[in-house]
């Protein structure tokens, strides 16, 4: 939990990296890591039955298909 | 309607009627999930089409009130962890105070919030008629300098709504729970309140390194 706290610190510090686009990876890295040990730890998600992680992983994945599905149509509309 | 922990009809055990009440806020949060989702795709789209224009824009956001806010943030989920886990074990006492340090947080989190929304509104930063963005004014840059400016108010207003609404819960929580309602065997509005303030946490963990962190360097 203490291990939430000391990322923000490293999200910081991880920003002067002097590599285009990595920044980006870097950070979203990041806050999967604290969001996911949010919902596992804080949210009980570890503990919950199998029903409940069902649900959790299904709001993920329909979150996905909505950025995946939007943005392959977008960056390949050439003609735009 | 007043509950106290009896075990409804429908149900066979106070555990599957505890496992279905955490269940149905989860599904509740999974619409959630797609609510800002939905935002998250349009920062994502706009973000894409106008990389410079944003990054321009994002740096002009205070980062270490940013920072500071999302450690406050953190920590109001960490005393809301520590709230659920005093109510499950009937440490009531604890469980107010508790519920009480996650409420101030909160507060210091949308005062902080508050102070940032004045300084973009001293910088003329809000999208509108005054809008005004660096030192040589170019309508088709401000533009979409106004687009990063309106997602940001559209995100982090969204969420600070959400905190509003997550603060008058609270509030709520730490009436009946001075009463001595919350016991291990009924704890359900203080878990599945505290499932909602995570969610409201993990929706600030995205939003945080997305509108101040990027390119920063």
């Amino acid at each position: 939990m203490i291990c939430t706290v000391l990322t923000v610190v490293a999200a910081e510090i991880d920003l002067n990296q002097y590599f285009g686009g990595l920044n980006i990876i870097v950070a979203l890295t990041i806050a999967v890591f604290k969001a996911s040990l949010v919902v596992l730890f804080f949210m009980h998600g570890k503990y919950s039955p199998k029903r409940t992680q069902m649900v959790i992983i299904a709001s993920i994945f329909w979150l996905g298909i909505m950025l995946f599905m939007t943005m392959s149509d977008y960056v390949t509309r050439l003609w735009s | 309607m007043h509950r106290t922990g009896e075990l409804f009809g429908q149900y066979k055990t106070m555990e599957q009627q505890r496992e279905t009440a955490s269940l149905g806020m989860w599904i509740f949060l999974s619409t959630e999930v797609l609510f800002f989702g939905g935002m998250f795709m349009t920062y994502t789209l706009n973000r894409s089409t106008y990389p410079d224009v944003f990054s321009e824009a994002s740096k002009t956001i205070r980062l270490s009130l940013g920072a500071i806010n999302t450690v406050v943030l953190i920590g109001s989920s960490l005393t809301m962890a520590m709230a659920v886990w005093a109510s499950q074990v009937g440490k009531k006492k604890l469980l107010t105070i508790f519920l009480v340090a996650t409420l101030v947080l909160g507060c210091v989190f949308l005062g902080i919030k508050g102070v940032e929304y004045h300084e973009k509104y001293v910088e003329h930063h809000i999208p509108g008629w005054n809008f005004q963005f660096g030192e040589h004014p170019d309508t088709a840059t401000d533009a979409h300098t106004q687009l990063f400016f309106s997602l940001y108010f559209a995100m982090t207003g969204m969420h600070a709504l959400h905190m509003i609404i997550g603060a008058g819960l609270l509030l709520w929580l730490i009436k009946e729970s001075m009463r001595g309602r919350f016991t291990p065997e009924y704890n359900t509005p203080v878990e599945n309140i505290g499932l909602y303030w995570h969610f409201v946490d993990i929706v600030w963990i995205f939003l945080f390194p997305l509108l101040y962190l990027i390119d920063r360097h």
